[in-house]
Parts: structure tokens; C-alpha cells; sequence
């Protein structure tokens, strides 16, 4: 029991708050949990229901998913005070596919997303800091400060971006699967889009290689069943986007459940290094609107929004789980939300504080420096090219 | 150095020379020194001696050359698609990062057979034969590209990359930038482009204009099986996105290149034929016209001086500029559309540049704004021809 008072106030580590907190289980007990729903799955077995999880992970998942939640939230109030501008995309009432998918991989699996970026880099490794620095366009931003809301790069943590074109990222993705084949490192990618992205011609084009090569590749469809304003039923003759793959196999998870996730992450990994590219389609929810300047209301109604909220919310789904499991009390994950609060307006005042990028940035990084070549002719005599 | 081959002496027998040659051929290649022990001339050893056994024969035969003509002498002659393929084979016996990836590049031998032979030996996952999907196929370089691949993306015809202009622009040019910093590029996106014989117009494409605004990539055009394989290795040793151009009606060109290695410098021009009078900014195809054009205007007695561009982004303005300031007159000869073509950029850029060395307006020619159409006779009148260059340098030196 004396472990129980060390902690660490930098990091609020959850095993130490666990450990304050547990009854009857130790941090690493295993638990077994069964997902809302079972998994569909198109010319493929389906994983079983029963997820192996331990108080602790339970834990991190919650303050995870609080923490995203609460950044994106903090997001909302910065745009609006004018802090951060253009456009930016939010994630919250989809974090749990952020957290289930970290859950299951690696930091030398790849993950490639389009715009809505901010959870999966915060999962990926990326600090507070650097999140919102780059949003409002300071140098200590991820990108500094060149790329904003829809760049956010993190290349020791895996993640690839961070990209605004609609379905561009998926070829990167498969050449991202196509490499890590190349060096035999077996490492899987998983390539993120929406349901609006489904329709590209690219992506099938992308799939048809992977397959073709047995690419390590994971097609990730995150379907929140609106593209931008118009409802997948009005874009997609056939909305059944884990099918779409025809000959490469698809499972459909329910995406407001972290450990269905969680379990379909680890059951798609295993099927992508021994046989190739599959589709996952995560059955998700945002709660905003497409962006900030999409009020999210004008295809929807707000009865719709606040039901999903009531009943699928990520974030209670694994309160609700701690509770039951009796591993904290309300109070105990009351006092995490509040840190989490407090972390993260730490985090903006920081940001706020960070300079704006040097004018002289403005052309840094737009060739390697040097331009990365020596040059000679014949006679090997005199180094010729000595350009500014 | 000097003392070793001094102890080879009068009296080595010729097994002990061979081993000292082979020492002294992997070290000389990079420093050239001028040896001459007494009765021996080395020098022959130093040019090109991959054939070590030969060497020695030729060495004692050779008579006092001096280092740097015998390395430009012998060499090979190879056509410039196959000097391509040297480039390319070279580097890709060099890094094992580097992979091909093109339609019909694999077991077909690239339909230019400048991928001939290549994926027998290096196999089928480098020398990657691709579905019909350029936009995907140069985003997936682009993808294994900011993991540490150093892809060679293959169009069949560069026209069919205006397929992949979102992967081009956005993810190639741009991820460097984007990401500050944190991903390189090094893909080698090339092709073979231009106005050929009779290939109708969506098979005529020159796509310098399109790509030449795009921030972060380089481009070069080759001319040369000499300059073809210095650019092919230089875009590949690049850390940033090089386009580079090739010509279909320049595939077949034969000329003899050295034997020992050498690499480009992916911004630098290069000078034709020098002259007086005026200069005359080509590249790729038009070079050729532009020379044959210079055999008239030599006979009436005009002295142009020619420079290959070969840098399409960014411009040697530092040869173009040294260049103006001797002559004063430029003319650009150029494939592309009149129409936000790569003469159009020139053009503005030697205004703003070097406008007080100017005697005389700027004269471009290129090709006409229209779709290349498919009788011979249209689509030799949409292209510039050498009596065209004349008539051009003899108004610009009225």
C-alpha cells in the first residue's frame, strides 16, 4: 500500500489513481468485457464479443477519451474567440476509435487520417501544446505552424497526417503499407477516412494494389454518416461501406465502443500480416458539425444529436464500466475530469503565450537544404554547382 | 601514395602490379592524382578500370596521357534510353531504398525499355508493375517516399500524371513544408513527354507549364544520353521531389559517355556551343532544332551562343545571366504552349533580373496554343522549326 501514495503530479499517472481506488483488483487483474454489439463481418469470420481488458487500461481509456473530448471542447471556445481560424474539423463523440486503435497497435504501426486529425496525433504521442500551438499558428506547433488544423504530423509517433484533400490519403496509406513490406518489418498502417471519402475512385484504385500485393494495409472507414452536409444515404448507393471491398474482407464495429475497437484493431492486424488488406468500418458519431463553420444542424436534428449522446456516448460508456467494475468512484473520475480541465487550459495559456512563426520561415522547408546533391563532371575535377 | 608505386619499381613482376592496380583504381577514381613512376605509366589504370585485367595491358601500351584526356576518351556509346537505364541500374545497385514503380515496368521492360532487365534482377517488389491508377500508384510513392523509400514513379506518357496532379502538388511538393520539416520526398517522378510523330493530341502533352508553379519540387528536362544519366542520378540522390522530363523522339540518340561514374548537378545549365552574338535558352527536343539552326546562322555569319536550360525550376540564372551580359540579345526556344509556358517564366524572370544588360525585347518561340492535331503537316507547323530560329536571331541582331 505504500506504492499508493507515490505519484506524480506532472503525468497523474492512472495506474497510481487506480491503485488508490481499487477494491478488490489489482491494476493488471485481467477483466472481461463484451462489446455492445457483435461485429459483422463480410467474407471474414468475426472476432468474438469478449474483450480482455485490466483496470488500468479501463482507466486510460477514460482520462484518454476525457482528455480528447475536453481538448476538442477548448478547441470550439478558441475558434470562436477568433484564436484559431480557417477551418477546423472536431472529433469529439468519435474518440473512442482514436483510443481503441492505440490500444491495439504499436507506435511503428502507421496511422494516416484526413483532416480531422487532432485526437489521433494527441494518441499518437503528440503533446497539448504542440496541438495548440499549431492551431493557432505558433512556432512550437507540430508543424510549426505552417500546416494548422488539418497538418498535424508526428513522424517518431507514427502518425502521418494530417491531410485536407478528401480521400488523397489513402494511396499515402498503402505506400506507407507497401514500405513497411518492403523492409519485411511487420508493421501494419491504418489508413483513416470517412464515408464521404469512401466514394473516391482512388480508394478503390488503392485497395485493388494493396490487394493485389498483400499490403499490410487497414482500410479504416470512420462513418459518422454524414459527409460534410449530406446524409450517406443521399451520397451512397450502397452505405455498406465494410462491404465495398468486394473481394478484400470487411468487418463492421460499432465505433462508440473503445474495446470493440480495441478488439477489431487487434483482430485486423493479425489478418493484414498474414493475408492483406481488410475494411474496417467504425459506426461512429460526431457531435459538431462537419466543421466549425457547419452549425451541424441544418441535415440533422438536434433530437438526433442529443440521442446519440444519451445513449452512445464513448466517454460514459467507459464511466459507466469503471463504475460497475467498482474501480473509482464518481467523485474520483469528477476529480480526473477536472485535472483534465485544468491540463489542458495550462496547455492554451502556454500556447497562447508561444511567438508566431519568423518571417524568415516563410521559405524554410520548401526544398532540403542544400538541395541534397554534389555534383561533378567527368573528369571529377571541379565541384560545379555552387547555388545560393 | 607516390612511395607505393615508387617500391613497385623496374623489377615487380606483373602479378604484383595487377594488385597494386586494383588498390590504385578504387582510391585514383576519387583523387586523379598525375603519376608517373619511371617506364610505367599508371595513368592508364585510372580511367575507367572496372575491367581491371584489361587494364594492365592497356596501361603498359598507353603512352604519356595525361590523366584528365584519357578520362574523357574512352568511354561507352550507348542510346540515351539505355543511358537511363544505367542511371538508374547504378543507383539502384547503390541504395536498396531505391524501387521503381510505372506501368508495364516489370516484366514488360518499360514500354521505353528504359526498365529493361531490371526486374529480373532486382525483383518483382522493385521494379513494381502498377494497375492503371496514376493517381494512386504516384500517391503510394509518395506514401513509402516519407517512410525512406526513394521511389521512381514511371509515366507511361507524362501526360497520364496530370491524372495524379493532387498527389503531385499537394502531397510531393508540399508534405515537406506542411509538416515542417519533418518528412522528405525523395521521389523521382519521370516520363517521357512532348510533341511526337503523329501521337494525336492527348499523347503530345507537355506538362512543364502545369507543373512549374506547383512549391517544392525541382524539374529538369533531358536532352543528352550524356546529361540523361547525370540528371537520372542526381533526382534520384535528391532529398526533394524531382519531375524529370524526358522526349520521346529523343530515346534513340547515340553518343558515348564515360565509363567512370558522375553525377549532375540537378540546377545547373548547360553550355552548347558558346558564341557572341546572341543567346539562344533551349531544352529537351528544341535544342536540337536550335543547333541545326545555328549551322545557318554560322554560314551567314551570326555566332549564337546555345545554352540547354535543363533546369526548368528553378532557372540557372547565374549561366543565363553571364550569359546576357556578353550578348545582350536573348531568344528562348521552347515545346511548350506560348500560353503560361516555361519561356513565359523565363522571359519575366531575365526582365526583372538582368533588363539593364538588354539591347534588344525579349523573343520567345514556342509552340502554338493548340492541341497538337495528327496530320503531319499541322502538327509540324504547331511546333518550332529551324528556319523559324533563323529568321528569329536574324530580326533580334537587326
Amino acid at each position: 500500500m505504500a506504492q499508493l501514495t507515490h505519484r506524480t503530479s506532472s503525468l497523474l499517472k492512472p495506474l497510481s489513481f487506480a491503485l488508490s481506488s481499487t477494491r478488490h483488483l489489482s491494476s493488471t487483474t485481467p477483466i472481461t468485457v463484451e462489446t455492445s454489439l457483435p461485429f459483422t463481418g463480410h467474407n471474414i469470420e468475426p472476432p468474438s464479443r469478449s474483450v480482455e481488458t485490466t483496470p488500468q487500461e479501463l482507466i486510460k481509456f477514460f482520462r484518454d477519451m476525457a482528455l480528447m473530448r475536453r481538448m476538442e471542447i477548448a478547441s470550439d471556445s478558441l475558434y470562436k474567440a477568433k484564436l484559431i481560424r480557417g477551418f477546423c474539423h472536431l472529433y469529439d463523440g468519435q474518440e473512442a476509435v482514436a483510443v481503441g486503435m492505440e490500444s491495439a497497435i504499436t507506435r511503428k504501426d502507421c496511422i494516416i487520417t484526413a483532416y480531422r486529425d487532432h485526437c489521433l496525433f494527441l494518441g499518437r504521442g503528440g503533446t497539448l501544446v504542440e496541438a495548440f500551438a499549431e492551431l493557432m499558428g505558433r512556432k512550437e506547433g507540430c508543424s510549426k505552424g505552417k500546416g494548422g488544423s488539418m497538418h498535424f504530423y508526428k513522424k517518431e509517433g507514427g502518425f502521418y497526417g494530417g491531410h485536407g484533400i478528401v480521400g488523397a490519403q489513402v494511396p499515402l496509406g498503402c505506400g506507407l503499407a507497401f514500405a513497411q513490406k518492403y523492409s519485411k518489418d511487420e508493421n501494419v498502417t491504418f489508413a483513416m477516412y470517412g464515408d464521404g471519402a469512401a466514394n473516391q475512385g482512388q480508394l478503390f484504385e488503392a485497395l485493388n494494389m494493396a490487394a493485389l500485393w498483400d499490403l499490410p494495409a487497414i482500410l479504416v472507414c470512420e462513418n459518422n454518416h454524414y459527409g460534410m452536409g449530406t446524409a450517406e444515404w443521399r451520397a451512397a448507393k450502397s452505405p455498406a461501406y465494410y462491404k465495398r471491398g468486394d473481394y478484400v474482407p470487411g468487418l463492421k464495429v460499432d465505433g462508440m465502443d473503445a474495446f470493440a475497437v480495441k478488439q477489431a484493431c487487434k483482430f485486423a492486424k493479425e489478418h493484414a500480416l498474414k493475408n492483406g488488406p481488410i475494411i474496417l468500418e467504425m459506426d461512429t458519431y460526431r457531435y459538431h458539425g462537419h466543421s466549425m463553420s457547419d452549425p451541424g444542424s441544418t441535415y440533422r436534428t438536434r433530437d438526433e444529436i442529443s440521442g446519440v449522446r444519451q445513449e452512445r456516448d464513448p466517454v460514459e460508456r467507459i464511466r459507466k464500466l469503471v463504475l460497475a467494475h467498482d474501480l473509482a468512484t464518481e467523485k474520483e473520475l469528477k476529480d480526473t475530469e477536472k485535472e483534465i480541465r485544468k491540463e489542458v487550459d495550462d496547455a492554451i495559456a502556454k500556447a497562447k503565450e508561444s511567438p508566431l512563426p519568423d518571417p524568415s520561415e516563410l521559405f524554410t522547408n520548401i526544398y532540403v537544404k542544400g538541395y541534397g546533391v554534389e555534383s561533378y563532371g567527368a573528369d571529377r575535377k571541379e565541384l560545379r554547382a555552387v547555388l545560393p | 601514395m607516390a612511395a607505393m608505386l615508387q617500391s613497385i619499381g623496374v623489377a615487380s613482376a606483373s602479378v604484383t602490379f595487377s594488385n597494386h592496380t586494383n588498390k590504385l583504381t578504387s582510391s585514383s577514381v576519387h583523387s586523379l592524382p598525375v603519376i608517373r613512376s619511371e617506364a610505367r605509366t599508371i595513368s592508364g589504370a585510372i580511367n575507367g578500370s572496372r575491367k581491371t585485367g584489361k587494364v594492365i595491358t592497356k596501361a603498359v601500351a598507353a603512352q604519356a596521357e595525361s590523366p584528365a584526356s584519357a578520362a574523357s576518351k574512352p568511354g561507352h556509346e550507348l542510346l540515351l534510353f539505355e543511358a537511363l537505364r544505367e542511371g538508374l541500374e547504378e543507383e539502384m545497385d547503390r541504395d536498396p531504398r531505391v524501387c521503381v514503380f510505372g506501368e508495364d515496368v516489370g516484366h514488360y521492360g518499360g514500354s521505353y525499355k528504359v526498365t529493361k532487365g531490371l526486374a529480373e534482377k532486382y525483383g518483382d517488389l522493385r521494379v513494381l508493375d502498377t494497375p492503371i491508377a496514376e493517381n494512386s500508384f504516384t500517391g503510394m510513392a509518395v506514401g513509402a517516399a516519407m517512410t525512406g523509400l526513394r521511389p521512381i514513379v514511371e509515366g507511361m506518357n507524362m501526360g497520364f500524371l496530370l491524372l495524379a496532379f493532387n498527389q503531385i502538388s499537394d502531397n510531393c511538393g508540399m508534405l515537406h513544408y506542411t509538416s515542417g520539416g519533418q518528412f522528405t520526398i525523395p521521389t523521382v517522378i519521370r516520363g517521357p513527354g512532348g510533341v511526337g510523330r503523329q501521337l494525336g493530341a492527348e499523347h503530345s502533352q507537355r506538362l512543364e507549364s502545369y507543373f512549374q508553379s506547383i512549391p517544392g519540387i525541382q524539374m529538369v528536362a533531358c536532352s543528352t544520353p550524356y546529361n540523361a544519366k547525370g540528371l537520372m542520378k542526381a533526382a534520384i540522390r535528391s532529398e526533394n521531389p524531382v519531375v524529370l522530363f524526358e522526349h520521346v523522339l529523343l530515346y534513340n540518340l547515340k553518343e558515348r559517355i564515360p565509363d567512370e561514374e558522375y553525377v549532375l548537378s540537378l540546377e545547373e545549365a548547360e553550355m552548347v556551343r558558346p558564341g557572341e552574338h546572341v543567346t539562344i535558352l533551349t531544352y529537351s527536343r528544341m535544342r536540337y532544332h536550335v543547333m541545326q539552326a545555328a549551322k545557318t546562322l554560322v554560314n551567314k555569319g551570326y555566332d549564337p551562343e546555345v545554352i540547354d536550360i535543363r533546369s526548368l525550376k528553378p532557372f540557372d540564372l547565374y549561366t543565363i545571366g553571364n550569359s546576357i551580359k556578353k550578348t545582350h540579345r536573348v531568344l528562348i526556344v521552347e515545346e511548350c504552349m506560348r500560353t503560361g509556358g516555361i519561356g513565359a517564366s523565363l522571359t519575366a524572370a531575365i526582365n526583372e533580373n538582368f533588363h539593364d544588360y538588354l539591347d534588344a525585347q525579349i523573343v520567345c518561340l514556342s509552340s502554338q496554343d493548340v492541341p497538337t492535331p495528327y496530320a503531319g503537316t499541322l502538327e509540324e507547323w504547331t511546333v518550332v522549326q529551324p528556319p523559324q530560329i533563323v529568321a528569329a536571331v536574324e530580326q533580334l541582331c537587326k
